[in-house]
């Protein structure tokens, strides 16, 4: 704890704003999209999203790293964040589960971070210009002009377009065993799926294999899935183009479909919806979210820059002919941003949420009962086949 | 689902007089409620026996009824107000005991009143211990062991089961009362009788203990569509074992990961939805093991609560307002976030800074009470800060508390020899919880004792201890910095050092440190409290300062007022102070000024965001409040700085803030000091040749005796230092006035030369006169006479006082009105002054005069319907009094002194004896002094002395018997004048029971009595009880014991505490017995009849236009 001789270090915008700080965990540079979460637990499960990946991540909750970093909270195997901004960094860990402090796992990682900024001021300026690219220099990185280091935040490449994935999904597909008596089985394709989604799954008594993001049809069938889920992942869903092809596959199949965040995207995109960019993005773990089925407001997690756009007033045919009626199932009721999809003449469904919630609340845990329903639901006995009803299942 | 339209009226019941456990918080959750049902259209009737609360303004409702919150006065408003709904959860634990006895007598019923916001299956599932259990169980959760007694023996054997320690728990108290660690057998009997005594239902939980553990609580909210929020989680500093109440707490909770706390929020849910809470606010409270992280539900409270209040101060989500909105049938998401103006209330706040409470105690009032704190709540007040790190929350914290000796100090300690530190007796002294262990645990980590240490004798998470191992770490950065630079002055002012803390490092003065670090440019930014860590913009402002970078507040172009509160509640200075800030900021709104509120006290009216048109939180200091004033400088035209209504906090700032160029308005600093300085007030005095009793000042103690001497025994003797009665005590002779100062020494009170004695002469015997009055600087209006029923002698907050005077006659009125001008002249008053007379046959003497707001202003305003706190606030910015006059917010013709109410109002005191119990366990006395120890009071209106005193009794705790025994011993100076007044109880069939000298007194003047045996006698030979038995036991429903000999003295006291055990009236002096006897006769002529404070309103205007 000496300030007043301490290093310091930069968080350079994109828009040229800069701010000062203290280095934290790694010493280097870092660039990447700036964007900020305001969750106040579960920091550890943040840096190991892989949604997060390529992105510069501010926390708006002032204490960071107070409870250490465990074996069991991780959502990956690695820490994903490219930069970690925050205000106080904790110097001590306290948890029963602690395994080591947050700025050696950051060091270890080679996660370069800045501490003692006014994350609130940076938050605002955000929410007010917009996500944007940013740097994080410290050490040697952070006595350079900061005109140079300006144009190195400058150079780097943008979110738009850039197809992530492919960056962060499983070399090899892995199973996940179903806790118990298997009573399904489904094919997740990894976008830069977290660990505590098979979990969910698995729980519910499904064998889940994980494909990698490149998966084809053939892949997919080689499981024999009575579903196809699509996780959360990076990146812009406009540039995932192979997935998407993949997704149409399977709706045309009329394979029950779940997706998450990502998920919910290219599920937009596979109907032919279009997908846009938020100004800011959603990042927390309170967001309300009303289920238009039954009316009720659910709190939770989200982490996405990117939302699908489409008609929040009753059903409208897929653009992409063949796949019947799709309406919105879920609203975000802060910017009645489209928080979740479902076909109304297929067995699909998606939501652009965290119902697997790591970290983050546990009301939309009824998400995965009602994928468990789609697919024990008997589409070719259903006397309004072609028109499958979701049963509206009890929550979590 | 939208707004019931079933619903057109309301009855809310408010939570009646402040006392330990249940405070002002109540005010601002009755006041949200009361606005937003109107808001919504709908006619608010509501019933508060508190005169001190802005709820009970008649603004506030379209009825309002000061009155005993008991059930037949209820029906009688019920009957009256034929409302259709009852919100009975925002008025704590009152409230709700009040609905579910209203509920079960069935008057509910006959009258057609709905219940809303609760309904009695919840509340019982909640609250009975036994039946919350299996609720908590269904959660899929575990409970401390534990099982409901109603007898000593099933006590026993329970705690032979869990083995001692265990806890004891009353079930249906509110603050813990009662309950507590049994460590052995005599204490578990001892506590399970008292507990059962103070259980409603007559039962008591022994628990096992799980000291120690982490403690954390969250604050819920649910709406008829089932939808839950968690609106806060609050940590607590101080482990298991200390009530949330006493403890330091910290929201967000932060030494939990998201999965437990997902875990504990899981079970919270489950337990709401368990309970089937209708609709509204709850709090959950857990205990986790901090080795293993097992999780036990401690306890649920189905209402909003005291912590409810700090929720919603610390995250800017209004609880209070929007459960009274799910009460008449909105859902979570069809109401608005105010803050944000956008997104719904169906959220959860999230927060981008800290928030610290510490709890503010009184223990130096009952110096015989056992300062250890354990599950029974007995602090006083709190005060909040609000900062970006917890290290700069705490000691903003800390500095809001504005007791001496509150911070953080940081001496130089030699490492060996003599006033070496000695580190094994710090640890040690961090074992036992008391008011001191924070700053206790601090000087042990400064010394030099390790956080690993502390932990193990505290059992204070690591996290806080290393926290505050940080702040010790910085004060030796600014100890050891060659000169004070920006850097330096910066960090320290992150973490929340203030400019008089790093003086006192760097051996400079406070001014000294400001002066250099606003030369540096180190200055803080104010943030903005927004529900949503700034994800969306906010439209209120309510900030908290911060040494950070960027700065939100929003420039003004309008004129503009700054108001200081009051801070933490205390005795003497309590909800009466936030009354009139509240009313100065309405009043100066109306006027066309932007007003701006300081304060750090969660609990209040004040600190909501809507009250004024801009809130800093912050502490009361000079340093703080210099930077709001240089912020609010900025832009605008700052008129100025009130400092007369908070009480005595701010008026101690008015110097300062003065020399430091800030505007003061009303009366002037120079003006205060004349009041306040003992020998310019004499000059004061002197020259409007007014008397006062004789005074003096001694250096010592044989200086003490000769000035006695010389003005005559008894004297009352007092620390000049003080305020607020502290120390002060009545001698009557040298022998007596030799123990006071032995005494004072043993409690840290000097004497000598820099601490001089005051040295009063005492009046016996004197009728004490307060009364409140504005001056303009020409006109002086007096709002209120009253005449105080105990005599002089006793503190004027603990004496009940009747308003307007019953027993003084106009020549006295004329000189009191007399005094008053020519004080209020002679100071230079230009706002508000309270002036306290004693009336020695009929001779009016000056006891005191304070140039500000006082306690009696609400009640005075009440009674006369004048708003004296608003036209103050007028008179500070230039208005006359002739101008309200024309206005109307003052009466056309004459004042309080002049043209009384017919109505007759008796306010009474409230007081806490019964929280406070000595280290073995016995209850501190109850007798009544010069030093006040009143928690809170109520107010009894109507139409003569003796009904109006009856009600009051009512509303302080229950009334007076209408038959039964009565208990009677007074001491030989009182035997005259207890004659009459036992002679009508006799009359009224009371029967009277009195030691032996007492009886034969009665005897002697034909009034029979049966002789008891006392305490010290001991059972009689065929098990005669003693008269301390049979109060304990329930057998008398009044007791009469009037101390012999001022000082509190060991005789009586079994009686008094016996009385205070069972919650029996107890009357100690022989004027409250004649007040009572004609309370007695009022009540069994007849019940009590109900008026609102609007038709009582319309009575006196009726009244004035008859003056015209
Ligand atoms: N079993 C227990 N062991 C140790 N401390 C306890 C236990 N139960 C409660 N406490 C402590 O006592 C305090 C008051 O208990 P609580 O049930 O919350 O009563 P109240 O109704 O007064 O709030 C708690 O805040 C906690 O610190
Ligand atoms: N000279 C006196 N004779 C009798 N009683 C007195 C005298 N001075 C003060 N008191 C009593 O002591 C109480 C407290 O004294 P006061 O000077 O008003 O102090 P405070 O600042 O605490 O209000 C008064 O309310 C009154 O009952
Ligand atoms: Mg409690
Ligand atoms: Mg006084």
């Amino acid at each position: 704890m000496t300030a007043t001789t301490s290093p310091h270090a930069l968080l350079v915008l994109e828009d040229g704003r800069v701010f000062r700080g203290r280095p934290f965990g790694a010493v280097g540079q870092t660039v990447g999209e700036a964007v900020f979460a305001t969750g106040m637990t579960g920091y550890q499960e943040t840096l190991t999203d892989p949604s997060y990946h390529r992105q510069v991540v501010v926390m708006t909750a002032p204490h960071i790293g107070n409870t250490g970093v465990n074996d069991e909270d991780g959502e990956s195997r690695r820490v994903w964040v490219a930069g970690y901004v925050v205000r106080e960094a904790s110097p001590r860990s306290s948890s029963w589960r602690a395994r080591r402090t947050l700025d050696d796992e950051l060091v270890e990682q080679g996660t370069v971070g800045i501490a003692g900024v006014d994350t609130r001021a940076v938050v605002r300026h955000l929410r007010e210009r917009g996500v944007m690219r940013a740097g994080v220099f410290s050490g040697p990185a952070a006595d350079r002009p900061v005109d140079d280091l300006l144009r190195i935040v400058r150079e780097s490449p943008s979110m738009s377009g850039a197809d992530l994935a492919g960056e962060v999904t499983t070399a090899d597909a892995y199973l996940v065993p179903a806790v118990g008596e298997r009573r399904l089985t489904v094919a997740a394709v990894d976008l830069g799926i977290k660990t505590a989604t098979p979990l969910r799954l698995a729980e519910r008594g499904i064998d889940v294999h994980v494909l990698p993001a490149s998966a084809t049809m053939a892949d997919v069938l080689a499981v024999s899935p009575d579903g196809v889920f699509f996780s959360n992942g990076p990146g812009d869903p406009a540039a995932a183009e192979g997935p998407v092809r993949l997704l149409q596959e399977v709706l045309e199949r009329d394979l029950p479909f779940f997706g998450i965040c990502f998920g919910n995207q290219l599920l937009g995109r596979a109907l032919g919806l279009g997908t846009y960019k938020l100004g800011y993005g959603h990042r927390g773990l309170n967001q309300p979210v009303m289920d238009r089925a039954t009316g009720r407001v659910e709190i939770t997690a989200h982490n996405h820059g990117f939302a699908v756009d489409a008609p929040l007033d009753g059903p409208v045919e897929a653009p992409v002919g063949g796949l019947g009626r799709v309406e919105v199932s879920h609203v975000g009721l802060n910017d009645d941003v489209v928080e979740g999809l479902r076909l109304l003449d297929r067995r699909a469904f998606s939501v652009q949420y965290h119902p697997e919630a790591a970290a983050g609340p546990h009301d939309a845990g009824y998400l995965f009962d009602r994928f468990v329903d789609v697919m024990t639901t008997d589409a070719t006995t259903d006397p309004q086949h072609g028109r499958t009803v979701i049963p509206e299942e009890g929550r979590a | 689902m939208p707004k019931r339209t079933d619903i057109t009226s309301v009855l809310v019941i408010g939570s009646g007089p402040i006392v330990i456990g249940q405070a002002a918080e109540f005010d601002y959750s009755g006041t949200q409620a009361c606005r937003v049902l109107r808001e919504e259209g709908l006619r608010v009737i509501l019933v508060n026996s508190n005169p001190a609360t802005i709820m009970t303004d008649p603004d506030f409702a379209d009825a309002t009824y000061v009155e005993p919150i008991t059930t037949e006065v209820i029906e009688r408003i019920i009957i009256a107000e034929k409302p259709d709904a009852l919100l009975p959860t925002l008025g704590g634990q009152t409230a709700l005991n009040a609905a579910i006895q209203l509920a079960e007598a069935g008057i509910l019923e006959r009258h057609g009143v709905e219940l809303i916001g609760a309904d009695i299956p919840a509340i019982n599932k909640a609250e009975d211990r036994e039946q919350f259990k299996d609720v908590v169980a269904a959660a899929g959760a575990e409970s401390a062991r534990s099982r409901v007694v109603r007898d000593l023996d099933g006590a026993l054997a329970a705690a032979a089961e869990f083995s001692y320690p265990v806890v004891l728990r009353p079930s249906f108290t509110m603050g813990g009362l009662g309950s507590g660690f049994a460590d052995d057998e005599p204490t578990l009997r001892r506590m399970v009788v008292a507990g059962l005594a103070a259980s409603p239902t007559h039962e008591v939980l022994v628990e096992e203990s799980i000291k120690g553990w982490k403690e954390y609580e969250l604050e819920l909210m649910r709406d008829r569509a089932d939808n839950v929020v968690v609106v806060c989680s609050i940590e607590n500093f101080d482990p298991m074992g200390v009530h949330t109440g006493d403890s330091i707490t910290v929201a967000p909770a932060l030494t939990l990961t998201d999965r437990e706390y997902q875990r504990l929020r899981d079970i919270s849910l489950a337990i709401i939805r368990g309970v089937g809470v209708d609709t509204g606010g709850c709090n959950i409270q857990f205990a986790v093991d901090p080795t293993v992280g097992r999780v036990v539900v401690i306890e649920m409270n189905p209402r909003v609560s005291r912590s409810s209040a700090l929720a919603s101060k610390a995250t800017g989500f209004p609880i209070a307002k929007i459960a009274a909105r799910l009460a008449i049938g909105y859902t979570l998401d069809e109401i608005t976030n105010d803050i944000t103006g956008s997104t719904p209330a169906s959220f959860e706040p999230t927060l981008d800074y800290v928030v610290v409470k510490i709890p503010r105690f009184a223990f130096e009032k009952f110096p015989s009470a056992d300062r250890t704190l354990t599950t029974t709540m007995k602090s006083v007040g709190e005060a909040m800060a609000i900062g970006r790190s917890f290290t700069e929350a705490l000691q903003k914290a800390m500095r809001s508390l504005e007791r001496r000796g509150s911070a953080f100090a940081f001496p130089v300690l030699p490492a060996e020899g003599p006033g070496a530190p000695d580190l094994a007796a710090l640890v040690e002294a961090t074992r036992v919880p008391t008011e001191d262990r924070l700053l206790a645990v601090q000087q042990a980590l400064w010394a030099g004792a390790s956080v690993e240490a502390v932990h193990d004798a505290s059992g204070i998470d690591p996290w806080f201890l290393d926290q505050l191992q940080l702040i010790s770490d910085v004060a030796h950065e600014v100890a050891d910095a060659a000169h004070l630079d920006e850097l330096t002055l910066r960090l320290a002012k992150r973490h929340g050092f203030s400019d008089e803390q790093i003086g006192a490092i760097r051996g400079m003065a406070e001014p000294v440190v400001r002066g250099l670090r606003h030369a540096l440019g180190v200055r803080p930014v104010f943030k903005t409290v927004d529900t949503c860590a700034a994800e969306f913009a906010a439209l209120t402002p309510y900030h908290y300062s911060s040494y950070d970078e960027e700065d939100e507040v929003v420039a003004s172009d309008r004129r503009k007022v700054v108001i200081l509160g009051s801070g933490p509640n205390r005795i003497g200075q309590g909800v009466e102070f936030d009354y009139s800030c509240v009313h100065a900021a309405f009043a100066l709104r109306d006027a066309g000024l932007e007003t701006i509120m300081v304060n750090c006290n969660p609990e209040t009216v004040s600190t909501d965001y809507d009250t004024s048109d801009r809130l800093y939180f912050e502490p009361l200091t000079v340093e703080d409040v210099l930077e709001v004033v240089h912020t609010e400088s900025r832009s605008g035209q700052l008129l100025g700085v009130v400092v007369q209504l908070g009480g005595q906090t701010p008026l101690g700032l008015a110097d300062e803030l003065a020399a430091a160029g800030v505007p003061i308005l009303g009366t002037s600093p120079d003006a205060i000091r004349l009041a306040e300085d003992r020998s310019a007030f004499g000059h004061v005095l002197a020259g409007a040749d007014l008397p006062a009793p004789m005074w003096d000042t001694a250096a010592s103690f044989d200086e003490a005796a000769d000035v006695a001497e010389r003005i005559g025994y008894p004297v009352l003797v007092r620390p000049s230092f003080v305020l607020g009665g502290r120390g002060m005590e009545v001698v009557d002779d040298a022998e007596a006035l030799q123990g006071y100062i032995a005494r004072a020494g043993q409690t840290g009170v000097r004497v000598g030369p820099q601490h001089p004695l005051l040295v009063d002469r005492f009046l016996d015997d004197a009728v004490e006169i307060d009364v409140d009055a504005l001056c303009d600087g020409t006109e002086v209006f007096i709002g209120g006479v009253m005449e105080h029923i105990e005599e002089a002698g006793v503190h004027s907050g603990d004496s009940a006082c009747v308003l307007p005077p019953v027993t003084l006659g106009a020549a006295v009125v004329d000189q009191v009105r007399h005094a008053t001008e020519a004080i209020a002249h002679g100071v230079g008053v230009r706002g508000l002054l309270n002036v306290q007379y004693a009336l020695v046959g009929d001779t009016v003497l000056v006891l005191e005069a304070n140039p500000r707001a006082s306690r009696t202003v609400p009640f005075v305003s009440k009674a006369t319907d004048v708003p004296l706190a608003k036209a103050a606030a007028r008179i500070m910015v230039g208005a006359t009094i002739a101008e309200l006059r024309a206005e109307g917010m003052l009466p056309t013709v004459g004042d309080g002194a002049s043209h009384p109410p017919m109505s007759v109002s008796v306010k009474e005191a409230v007081l806490p004896f019964k929280r406070f119990r000595t280290t073995t366990g016995a209850v501190v006395d109850s007798v009544l002094g010069p030093e006040m120890r009143s928690t809170g009071e109520v107010m009894g209106i109507d139409v003569d002395f003796p009904r109006a005193f009856a009600k009051s009794q009512a509303a302080a705790y229950g009334g007076l018997p209408t038959s039964g025994r009565v208990f009677v011993s007074v001491a030989d100076r009182d035997k005259r004048a207890m004659l009459f007044p036992m002679s009508r109880l006799a009359a009224l069939g009371f029967e009277i029971l009195a030691t032996a000298g007492t009886a034969e007194t009665l005897r002697r003047n034909g009034i029979s009595s049966t002789v008891v045996r006392k305490h010290s006698q001991g059972p009689g030979p065929d098990g005669e009880p003693t008269i301390t038995q049979l109060i304990l036991d329930g057998g008398v429903a009044m007791v009469v014991n009037t101390p012999s000999g001022r000082a509190a003295r060991a005789d009586g006291y079994d009686i008094r505490a016996a009385t205070t055990t069972v919650d029996a009236p107890i009357i100690t002096t022989v004027q409250q017995l004649s007040a009572a006897v004609q309370g007695i006769e009022a009540v069994i002529g007849g019940g009590f009849d109900v008026m609102s404070l609007q038709q009582h309103a319309a009575q006196i205007s009726r009244e004035r236009e008859g003056h015209r």
